[in-house]
């Protein structure tokens, strides 16, 4: 049986843009204000879990290609080198460095290392929660 | 002055949520119970708009989006499976 759902894909094709924007205010907000990669990971997965289900897991796989079993590894991959590249030169682990930079657009900005720390954890959360639902969602 | 305002509209949304709390537990279908369940994050979002006027604090301004985002995804998601018996399906034109 074929439904119509043409309110709800409509909505959820401007909704989606608008959840990932917020996703990734909430993933660089996190360093000055609320926020981070914990919860900018899983509002990402909140919007793919809304396009699986205003489509189908066909059409959101083939909207996002990515396996997110590989985005753990990744993830865990970006943070565990956050962590080593300190000891490379002779750093305690875990060290973070920033420094003040230029950017052509956005004028004087901090970048800081831990950053990439998050990304590892933004990544992981998308990757675990992703795969739960996916895999919960596939089975018959 | 402007803190007994935000007192009383408190309590009020509080008193609807109380009576939405009502619905939930007595509404005789479950379509009752959902359309409940999405008032009352609604009425959650005013409360942490006002608590946040109250606290004096921005701090709570991602909550009030995220909640929205959350009760929209939650209602849709009760609202397919009441249709369809089940959220996420395979290939929906099958």
């Amino acid at each position: 049986m074929k439904t119509n759902d043409i309110i709800l894909q409509t909505a959820t094709k401007v909704a989606v843009f608008i959840i990932i924007m917020f996703a990734v205010r909430l993933f660089f907000s996190g360093h000055y204000f609320a926020g981070g990669g914990f919860v900018g990971g899983l509002i990402t997965s909140a919007a793919i879990v809304l396009i699986m289900i205003a489509f189908d897991l066909k059409t959101a796989k083939k909207i996002v290609p990515i396996n997110y079993r590989y985005l753990i590894g990744s993830g865990l991959l970006v943070s565990s080198f956050t962590g080593l590249f300190p000891v490379l030169i002779g750093k305690p682990f875990l060290t973070h460095f920033y420094s003040y930079y230029q950017l052509p657009i956005i004028g004087k900005t901090s970048l800081h290392t831990a950053t990439l720390f998050d990304l590892g954890v933004y990544l992981v959360v998308v990757g675990v929660t992703m795969t739960i639902i996916q895999s919960i969602g596939e089975s018959e | 002055m402007f803190q007994i305002i935000i007192l009383i509209a408190l309590a009020c949304i509080s008193l609807s949520m109380l009576a939405l709390l009502y619905r939930v537990i007595k509404g005789p279908s479950i379509p009752d119970r959902v359309i409940a369940l999405d008032a009352m994050g609604i009425n959650l979002i005013a409360v942490i708009a006002l608590i946040s006027i109250l606290l004096d604090t921005y701090a709570f301004l991602e909550v009030i989006l995220l909640l929205g985002i959350l009760a929209f995804i939650g209602t849709i998601a009760f609202a397919k499976y009441l249709e369809k018996g089940e959220i996420i399906e395979y290939d929906r034109n099958k």
